[in-house]
């Protein structure tokens, strides 16, 4: 007989299994938008893709439209997209400059790139209303809290919750690994953004980003497929470009991703160790190490691309690449969407070679072209249609629950391909439904 | 492997010529007199030739004879914004040489490319083809058209449309990709699931 549990989001909960319905059930999507979209902080986007005084970019927290905008002061603020007169959202397009100020469409109402009313036309009309011109309710309303680290733009919608750093705690390692692999300590956002939607609920991607069972079944085709022509080029004398690497180290076969090593640190993030050989000893990593070590000294520098990072992802609504550079910003659009918004940065001060290489790989995995992703965007729909199926009420997490190592502060893997990554993700879902912040 | 290549080159030469002698309407007439007054044939109708058995190529998925019709250094780029001049350097859509449409045939063509085991098709249609310079001296051409590809996946229709401008190399066996640049009206907005094979 099947379980239902309705919105019982405790039942739907245990420590090595999830009931179906957190990902399938529409109540329990909204209760999650609630829940916890409109509580953590979310990636808004990158400083630099604001440069100037009025540049903005829409941008969606849970259900709510908002736009991050450069102030005359410098400062960037968040704000939600919408008219505190009538209701019109007040952009309509992704980005832009404001040019003299924000003017709404509808009756144009004027505001300053803060969100503070700056005109509203004929206001005599308003003269012995309850509306009164200069009150606050007369200007567009910010988000309850924004932060940025590293250049990095969260915003919250809640007063309450732990600051952007305490919130991010040792999964800040993410733009910190970023960063500090610029010769200049800081990276700029490559002025594209890649969109792809997929038909699944949102928690399958989150999943799917540390799990390093699956690469080996899902991508051997393009790893394979990568290897073959990597191996034909050497063949001929030649020396294929490391973004062959990239590819075909997604065929290494699934005993060997139990090398690798899974954290899960508290409030759901977590972080995948490993890396393919990102470290060659080619002229293009030897001249990088050269400016790198000048901007940093030997030590530091060696600590720096010391550090041993795959994936970085910051629950519920990001997920990192620090070594290459890339992201993807994760928004729900519903119970069974899911968009993902996925963009590369340069690292300030680098090689343009370091550059290029990094760029091989947001063409071939992350563009809408992919090679990788079509395989687990599949996936993804599979699994969200199984889930709406009655075949069953549990999803299992059951491989090596009860043998992570675990401490106040973080929670370690036994293996690669232990799904601990999945369970400390429902620990925080958990602790997030129950009313944490 | 080398075998199979020249005969897909084969079949395309042969295609080629069928195509010729294919019933042709009125069409462009005056824009391609120069052509065929330096060179004494219709090089127009060569080009629109080649552009729809690139078509077929794709609908077809006959995959080999689609990279077959790129010259041995020729790109297939789909830029990911319009004003982008260039693919180097620059994020792009699709920024491949023969090596990468290689991985990317392997990978459509290997038995356990999980999402091909879902039915799909496609459709081009190739219109509004103009010469937009030829070099009297070399042969080598520019040519731009329009197309519009409908695709069905999964039970899903989805359409893509846009231009494409073929830079066309002469050769001994006629003209051969060196840079095609595919910019897709819709090439900005989401993407409901990915392209998996050229557009
Ligand atoms: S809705 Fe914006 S001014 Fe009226
Ligand atoms: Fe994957």
């Amino acid at each position: 007989m099947a379980v239902d549990i309705g919105l019982d989001v405790v039942r739907a909960v245990e420590p090595d299994r999830v009931h179906r319905s957190v990902y399938s059930d529409p109540g329990i999507f909204e209760l999650e938008m609630e829940r916890i979209f409109n509580k953590v902080w979310t990636y808004v986007g990158h400083e630099s893709q604001v440069p100037n005084v009025g540049d903005y970019w829409t941008v969606q927290i849970g259900r709510q439209p908002m736009v991050m905008v450069r102030h005359a002061d410098r400062s960037v603020h968040v704000l939600y997209n919408r008219c505190p007169h009538r209701g019109a959202m007040l952009y309509g397009d992704r980005c832009g400059n404001v040019g003299k100020g924000i003017i709404c469409s509808y009756h144009s109402w004027q505001f300053d790139t803060d969100g503070s009313c700056k005109a509203i036309p004929l206001d005599k009309g308003y003269q012995g209303t309850r509306l009164t011109p200069g009150d606050d309710n007369t200007n567009i309303k910010a988000a309850a809290r924004v932060g940025s680290y590293r250049g990095f733009v969260f915003a919250s919608l809640s007063a309450d919750g732990p600051s952007l750093v305490d919130w991010l705690g040792p999964a800040k390692v993410a733009f910190d690994d970023m960063c500090d692999r610029a010769p200049e300590g800081e990276v700029e956002v490559v002025p594209t953004c890649f969109r792809v939607i997929q038909q699944s609920n949102w928690k399958i991607f989150l999943e799917n980003q540390l799990d390093s069972l699956h690469p080996a079944v899902t991508h051997e085709s393009t790893g394979r497929a990568a290897g073959e022509v990597e191996e034909e080029i050497s063949r001929k004398g030649g020396h294929a470009p490391l973004s062959y690497h990239f590819l075909s180290a997604f065929a290494t076969p699934i005993t060997k991703w139990d090398a690798f090593q899974t954290l899960g640190y508290p409030r759901g993030h977590c972080i995948l160790t490993g890396y393919m050989g990102l470290r060659p000893r080619d002229p293009d990593t030897l001249a990088y190490e050269k400016v790198m070590e000048k901007a940093y000294g030997k030590q530091r520098m060696e600590e720096i691309l010391g550090v041993n990072i795959h994936h970085v992802l910051l629950y519920p609504g990001l997920s990192v690449q620090s070594p290459l550079q890339q992201l993807r910003a994760v928004r729900p659009l519903g119970v069974d969407r899911t968009l993902t918004e996925i963009w590369h940065f340069r690292l300030k001060g680098a090689p343009e070679a370091i550059y290029r290489r990094a760029l091989g790989y947001y063409n071939l995995v992350n563009s809408p072209s992919t090679m990788v992703n079509a395989d687990d965007l599949w996936n993804f729909w599979k699994c969200h249609k199984g889930l709406e199926s009655e075949g069953g009420d549990w999803v299992s997490f059951h491989r090596n629950a009860g043998q992570d190592h675990e401490t106040k502060e973080v929670t370690t893997s036994v293996i690669g391909t232990s799904e601990q990554p999945m369970r400390n993700q429902f620990k925080a879902w958990t602790q997030y439904m129950n009313g944490a912040h | 492997m080398a075998r199979k290549a020249r005969t897909a080159r084969k079949s395309v030469a042969r295609k080629g010529a069928a195509g010729k002698a294919a019933p042709r309407k009125r069409m462009a007439a005056t824009a391609t007199a120069a052509a065929k007054a330096s060179n004494g044939h219709d090089t127009l109708r060569e080009v629109e030739q080649l552009l729809y058995r690139q078509a077929e190529c794709l609908d077809g998925k006959r995959w080999q004879d689609f990279i077959e019709l790129f010259a041995s250094d020729g790109t297939y780029w789909m830029p990911a914004a319009p004003e982008q001049t260039t693919g180097e350097g620059v994020p792009s859509i699709f920024w491949e040489d023969r090596d990468l449409m290689t991985v990317r045939l392997k990978r459509l063509t290997h038995p356990r490319a999980w999402s091909q085991r879902t039915a799909w098709g496609t459709n081009h249609v190739i219109g509004n083809v103009t010469i937009e310079r030829e070099d009297a001296r070399s042969g080598d051409l520019v040519v731009r058209s329009r197309f519009h590809m409908m695709e069905f996946r999964n039970d899903t229709t989805r359409h893509f449309a846009g231009s494409y401008v073929h830079h066309l190399k002469r050769t001994r066996d006629g003209h051969r990709i060196r840079l095609q640049r595919v910019d897709m009206v819709n090439a900005q907005g989401p993407y409901e699931y990915v392209l998996q094979a050229w557009v």
